[in-house]
Parts: C-alpha cells; structure tokens; sequence
C-alpha cells in the first residue's frame, strides 16, 4: 500500500514541478519567477524526502536540509538585490 | 509493519500530494501575482510538511529510529515560508510593474511598503498624504 502511495506522491510533486517550470517561463513579471523558483525549491525538497523513504535510508534528510538552507538564502538574495540594488551593504 | 501504520502512512503520503499539486496548479491558475502568492506559501508548504510526517511514522515504524531531521526541515520551512512570501510581496510592490492590477489599499493612504521605502530613502512625503502630517519626532 505504501508503494502505491509512494508513487501518487511522486507523480504529483514531478507534475507540480512541471506546473511550476511553466511558470517560470511565462511568468509575467519578475517577482512571479522568483515565486515559482522557490516552490520548485520546496517541491524538490519533497521529492527527496519521498525518495529517502523508498530507498530506506537517512541520507537524504541532510541533503534536503541543505537544499531547503540554499533555497531560502538565494531566493532572500535574490529579493533584497531586486529591493536594494546590493545584497550585503 | 503494522497494518495501522500503514494505513496511517499511506494516507498521509496521498493528501501531502494533493496539497503538492494544489499549490503549484494555484501558482498557474490565479489571476494576479499578489494573489498568487498564497497557493504555494500555504498548501505546498502543508505538502511539505505532510510528507515530512508520513517519513518520520515510516522510519519509527518500520526501523524503530526516531529521527529528528524532519522535525527541523519543517520547522525551517514553517518559518521560512512568510519571510520569503512577504519578500516576493515587497518586491512585486517595488517594481510597480502593475499599476492598476494592484488592489488599492483600506486606509486612504497608499500602501505602508511604499511609506517605508521613502522614508528609508529620506524622500519628502507630499502634503496630502497622512504619512506627511506625522510629528517630526516620531519620524
């Protein structure tokens, strides 16, 4: 049964990523991409998470922690370089 | 593996997929950015979360290790998910790139973003506006 759920929930964190790459391409405006990159971000996350559970293993908690860290900082950088000009003044 | 856990399990990985695939379909199907912001920073932030419970009863259940990792990707997560929300939303006012998209706000003032902006900036507020009649002090 688990794996059943296992592969819904894959088809759709893949299908929400798809969702959100097509919004990145076509976003309007900027801030729309900056939104859909950080959603991809946390898509990915949950893709890595469902992926330590099939295979059985902890290794991905650490690797998904780094990402959600990076994710978080860039999409930060990003917005205070659009709001500011620089990042670190 | 008990049949409960399983269960349990099981349905928590389907509703964290739901919640997934809701808030990305709200990221292309909603109108105007302002609102778009609220489908991926509320139900894919519960995805999220969702399939961080279903790891944490999968690997107690099925290994008998309580792992706290999960525990701090979601708390991360939770906390992270407004600050990054109210950044887009500061940036989207910044830009202006949508001028008559936007929603006007309640008082009769602009909204307070574009306040603190000019005030940051030591640009002079004009007479009509409330910001302007404010004490010198309190400034």
């Amino acid at each position: 049964m688990i794996a059943y759920a296992l592969l819904f929930a894959f088809g759709c964190f893949g299908l929400a990523l798809v969702m959100n790459l097509w919004r990145v391409m076509t976003g309007p405006e900027l801030s729309d991409r900056i939104l859909a990159l950080d959603t991809m971000v946390i898509n990915t996350i949950a893709l890595l998470i469902l992926y330590g559970i099939h295979a059985g293993t902890a290794v991905y908690f650490e690797a998904s922690m780094l990402f959600a860290m990076v994710g978080f900082v860039s999409t930060v950088a990003y917005c205070r370089y659009l709001l500011r000009g620089s990042i670190i003044e | 593996m008990a049949f409960l856990a399983e269960l349990i399990i099981a349905l928590l990985l389907v509703v964290a997929g739901f919640f997934g695939i809701v808030g990305s379909f709200g990221l292309i199907r909603l109108k105007d950015p302002m609102s778009r912001l609220h489908a991926p920073t509320k139900a894919t932030t519960l995805g999220v979360g969702g399939v961080l419970i279903a790891s944490m009863l999968y690997f107690l259940a099925e290994k008998g290790m309580v792992s706290a990792h999960e525990l701090m990707i979601s708390l991360f997560l939770f906390l992270t998910a407004p600050i990054v929300a109210h950044f887009i939303a500061k940036v989207h006012l910044h830009l202006r790139a949508s001028d008559e998209k936007l929603p006007r706000s309640e008082g009769q003032g602009d909204w307070a973003g574009y306040a603190a902006q000019s005030k940051a900036r030591g640009v002079r507020n004009e007479p009509g506006d409330p910001e302007g009649e404010r004490p010198a002090e309190n400034r």
